[in-house]
């Protein structure tokens, strides 16, 4: 089973990275981007009975390691 | 005293701390990160710094998985002192073994030079050979050195005076090096045996360095 699981920032925590792409494309032109965030996205295939159970391991997963949750956010999503 | 000194596959400060220690006249033992067990009767274990595995995911988030982590956090939990140094610090933070999160820098620049630092507390056993509010002079060199807290963990730490040092000018004033919060870069836990810190004692032990400082910060330790 594809489990896609997405890493980003927490709300209010300083994300540079987003920052310097903001920066950059206000240079470009692009002035109607008004905030960038920059995440993770992790795919997998994993074995698992049906996508309760694909889910449930894909929160273990980034509970464990994925994420470092003082900071990070997650969304998982499960394509079959 | 018997000291530790962990290898993860990227660390590169093992030897530089090896040589530190046994300056200071100590017994060092280099530990690679697949064995399960600490050799007996150490005093102190450290985790140097480098890259653990490539810096991949999170700096420190793969290597807090190795067999020898386990060993270490038994230690610890017993009262055994460690110390991190810059991925160190890191893999200490992302082990949950220190409170907060080491960021990208402000800047997303790798940082390397001589810095400023200031002694915020020395009640511990690891700065107890220098002054509270003493100017010290090391080298940082990273890349996630921003040190992160939420409010109620950096009141936690004040309370607690587990701030150990912070980033400041030469005249003694706060600097925002890297963007860390309130300028740490130093902390250690609530019970005062595992200590973090982004710059690198190890590297200013010899005039010819360009400080001595790092000598009296490990020189702590002894006692």
């Amino acid at each position: 089973m594809k489990v896609i699981i997405n890493v980003f920032l927490k709300e209010g925590v300083l994300d540079p990275q987003g920052k310097a792409i903001h920066h950059a494309l206000h240079s470009l032109g692009f002035s109607n981007v008004n905030d960038v965030r920059i995440g993770k996205q992790i795919v997998m295939h994993i074995d698992a009975i049906d996508s309760i159970d694909a889910e449930a391991k894909a929160i273990e997963m980034a509970e464990t390691l994925l994420a470092n949750t003082v900071i990070e956010n997650y969304s998982i999503e499960i394509a079959i | 005293m018997r000291v530790a000194v962990l290898q993860f596959p990227g660390t590169n400060c093992e030897f530089d701390t090896k040589y530190a220690f046994k300056k200071l006249g100590h017994e060092v033992e280099l530990v690679w990160h697949q064995n399960q067990t600490l050799p007996e009767d150490i005093d102190l274990v450290v985790l140097p710094g480098g890259f653990s595995y490539g810096d991949y995911l999170r700096s420190g988030s793969i290597a807090h998985f190795a067999p020898i982590m386990k060993a270490v956090k038994t230690y610890a939990n017993n009262g055994g002192k460690v110390l991190g140094i810059c991925n160190g610090f890191q893999i200490l933070t992302e082990a949950k073994m220190l409170p907060g999160v080491l960021k990208r820098n402000n800047n997303l620049h790798f940082i390397s030079k001589y810095q400023h630092l200031t002694i915020v507390e020395n009640n511990n056993s690891f700065l107890n050979q220098c002054k509270k509010d003493e100017l010290l002079h090391l080298p940082i060199a990273h890349a996630d050195g921003n040190y992160y807290i939420d409010d109620a963990g950096l009141e936690s730490l004040k309370t607690n005076g587990q701030i150990l040092l912070r980033y400041s000018d030469k005249d003694g004033n706060l600097v925002a090096v890297n963007g860390s919060t309130e300028s740490i870069a130093g902390i250690c836990n609530k019970e005062k045996n595992i200590f973090g810190l982004m710059p690198h004692p190890e590297r200013a032990i010899e005039m010819i360095l360009g400080s001595t400082d790092g000598l009296k910060m490990l020189q702590g330790f002894k006692n």
